[in-house]
């Protein structure tokens, strides 16, 4: 014990200097950016006459808006039309890459920027989004950002930031059978509440978190914003290295071995930490959300809280949340009817996320009355899972299977909820009204749960078509 | 616009609540639009507006609070989304300062860039806050910076700041952009002492 940890290491590494606040100027060493957040930082640099810094450390795709059935040009919806040109012109008059429908590469920016080697160990990564924490499971600082600092970053490639403290969550123990990575992070937030984590970096680490592939850490590291973290990290290690080499912006050769001296150098479990956290994985059971917060979620062989039973001060939250699901308290989980199935999302659109939700699907139908569709998190996603046969157990099993993008996680796209539909939705936030209807009701669980419920028609315990 | 925020006076508008999220401050499907200009007008619009736009019951929509600009909230304020569509439809809407339980981290530095101060106060005086001005909207507030007090009519309670927050408020010092610009030579040292940037390139 005693030993820095990676955070304070890469924070150090990255300081440019004290600010008068008492924040430090932080050097960001890759920008990502998308057409939400990012149209109206250019026009600010523009005003200001000002240039982008580091366009070469800068990468930008269009996730949000775009339709995952016809892509084709212009866009059937003119505001989406519209933000997809500014991002044209900005990256062009800008000189910054975009990966577009065009290149192939085009994709959720959480799911692209470690799909290219992008994303890397011992980085400072920032985006207009605060899903970027997704990149920490890497070994880095990821930051989700306001545009006012995406403007900062374009301008000086650099953040005005307080350091947060540091808090090591150790997930020991083995996974159950049905139990995800997904079912991990939903725990975590269950146990240190949606506000936790503010003031925190979370360093996620143990038994669990070392046998989980990259794709399952991802999924972990997305989630910390809903539990207040801003960022959240993993420790790199051999598992990392082997997924980063090759990949198309990784160095390669020589520079490729170097790189994993220097990460190695960065890396280092049990360090000192402001605070520590004990979790035994073996305890945890598919989880399934029943409110209108990721906090608010219970085991699927559990019931719907009475909130009389819950401490006080989350009382005010579950009867707005009851006010606004129509849920019954105290009635079982499993069983809750559903009528739309998403699997999406940067926390779950990864090959081995589309993998588990089709050893699920496979032979089986998708409920009457349940409209299910998978949007894969990328071009490249699509392409895989197609290339081993994924797309067509979907279809068979009457799932859509659509284009990559955001889709109905925040239903930026045509892709919404109706009226009062419930969703059980592999995605992050169950927010009223954010799957694109203000009274829709949403239930996160992990992408093989979401399966199982669209063949159910009703949420159902993965474990049993295991 | 004067740049040093010390204090800021008004009038309040309550919005009870906890973990009000962004997605509820500002529907993700009023993001597309490529200026925030029109932001103020989708403020809690799901909240406000019914599915044919006929207002709902809402602070927002209630005349006697018009025209206010101290918004007083729950804990755990603004969680969800880095979007900055969500403060500056409040700003845009009117609202200048923030008094609540808690704040999310990334909608309080962005309210911060913004010269809009969140600022932190006990539940039991936000409750208090929140009837006085129910019972009466035209009470003016006072929200002082410098001295981490509230004041309205005979009555004050402490309130806390995230230091850094308060410093570049009550310094002029809000806009990072000025500030992050002047080291230019610092940041080109540490680009160039990067492992990433310099010794493996992609």
């Amino acid at each position: 014990m005693g030993k820095e940890n990676l955070f304070n290491k890469v924070w150090k590494l990255h300081s440019v200097r004290e600010l008068p606040s008492g924040q430090t100027q932080l050097f960001i060493g890759l920008h990502l950016i998308h057409e939400v957040t990012s149209p109206q930082a250019f026009q600010m640099l523009r005003e200001r006459k000002l240039k982008v810094a580091c366009p070469k450390n800068t990468f930008a795709t269009i996730d949000h808006i775009m339709p995952t059935d016809d892509v084709s040009r212009p866009l059937k919806d003119p505001l989406a039309e519209q933000m997809f040109s500014a991002l044209e012109k900005n990256t062009k008059e800008f000189d910054i890459p975009l990966f577009d429908y065009k290149t192939k590469k085009q994709g959720i920016v959480h799911i692209i920027g470690p799909e290219l080697g992008l994303t890397q160990p011992g980085m400072t990564i920032a985006c207009g989004d605060s899903h970027t924490s997704t990149h920490g499971a890497f070994g880095n600082i990821a930051l989700g950002i306001g545009t006012s600092q995406i403007r900062d970053v374009l301008a000086t490639q650099c953040l005005a930031m307080a350091k947060p403290k540091v808090r090591r969550i150790n997930v020991n123990g083995k996974l159950g059978k049905g139990v995800y990575a997904k079912d991990v992070i939903l725990k975590i937030i269950q146990i240190l509440g949606v506000k936790g984590g503010i003031g925190y970096a979370y360093e996620y680490g143990g038994k669990v978190l070392d046998n989980m592939s990259m794709e399952e850490r991802m999924s972990v590291c997305n989630m910390s914003i809903e539990g207040g973290a801003r960022a959240g990290y993993i420790n790199p290690d051999q598992t990392t290295f082997d997924y980063i080499e090759g990949r198309e912006f990784a160095p390669k050769g020589e520079e490729f071995d170097k790189a994993v001296k220097w990460w190695k150098s960065l890396a280092g479990n049990n360090a000192k930490y402001d605070n520590v956290v004990e979790i035994d994985g073996s305890k945890i059971e598919p989880i399934v959300t029943w409110g209108i917060n990721p906090g608010q979620s219970v085991g699927i062989t559990e019931k719907f809280p009475k909130p009389e039973d819950l401490p006080e001060e989350q009382r005010q939250t579950a009867m707005e949340a009851y006010d606004h699901t129509g849920f019954e308290p105290n009635a079982p989980v499993a069983g809750t009817k559903i009528d739309v199935a998403f699997i999406g999302s940067c926390t779950n659109s990864r090959i081995t996320d589309l993998r588990e939700a089709a050893k699920i699907a496979d032979g089986r139908k998708v409920a009457k009355n349940v409209r299910a569709l998978v949007v894969p998190g990328s071009q490249q996603v699509k392409a895989a899972a197609e290339k081993e046969g994924l797309d067509k157990i979907f279809i068979k099993a009457s799932f859509e299977w659509r284009n990559a993008g955001c889709s109905m996680c925040l239903a930026m796209n045509p892709d919404k909820l109706q009226g009062r539909e419930v969703c059980a939705s592999s995605s992050n936030r169950n927010f009223k009204g954010r799957q694109g209807s203000p009274s829709g009701r949403t239930i996160l669980m992990s992408p093989a749960m979401v399966a199982a419920a669209a063949i159910e028609g009703k949420l159902a315990d993965v474990r049993d078509y295991l | 616009m004067e740049l040093k925020i010390k204090s800021v006076k008004g009038r309040g508008i309550p919005l009870p609540g906890d973990d009000i999220d962004t997605d509820r401050i500002i529907p993700a499907r009023y993001l597309k639009e490529i200026t925030f200009e029109d932001m103020g007008k989708y403020a809690f619009y799901d909240e406000r507006f019914d599915a044919k736009g006929n207002k709902k019951k809402h602070p927002f929509n209630d005349e006697k609070y018009f025209g206010a600009e101290i918004l007083v909230v729950g804990r755990n304020f603004g969680c969800g989304s880095s979007r900055e569509h969500a403060p500056q439809s409040l700003m845009r809407f009117g609202i200048k300062a923030i008094i609540g339980e808690s704040f999310a981290e990334i909608f309080e530095g962005n309210c911060t860039t913004l010269g809009i101060p969140t600022v932190i106060a006990q539940r039991a005086d936000i409750e208090n806050l929140m009837s006085v001005i129910r019972d009466d909207p035209a009470f003016e507030i006072r929200i002082d910076l410098e001295d981490n007090i509230i004041s309205y009519g005979d009555f004050s309670f402490p309130i806390k700041q995230k230091e850094s927050s308060r410093i570049v408020l009550t310094q002029g010092r809000w806009d990072s952009l000025s500030e992050l610009m002047e080291a230019k030579e610092k940041v080109n040292e540490i680009a160039k002492k990067l492992s990433y940037l310099n010794d493996f390139k992609k």
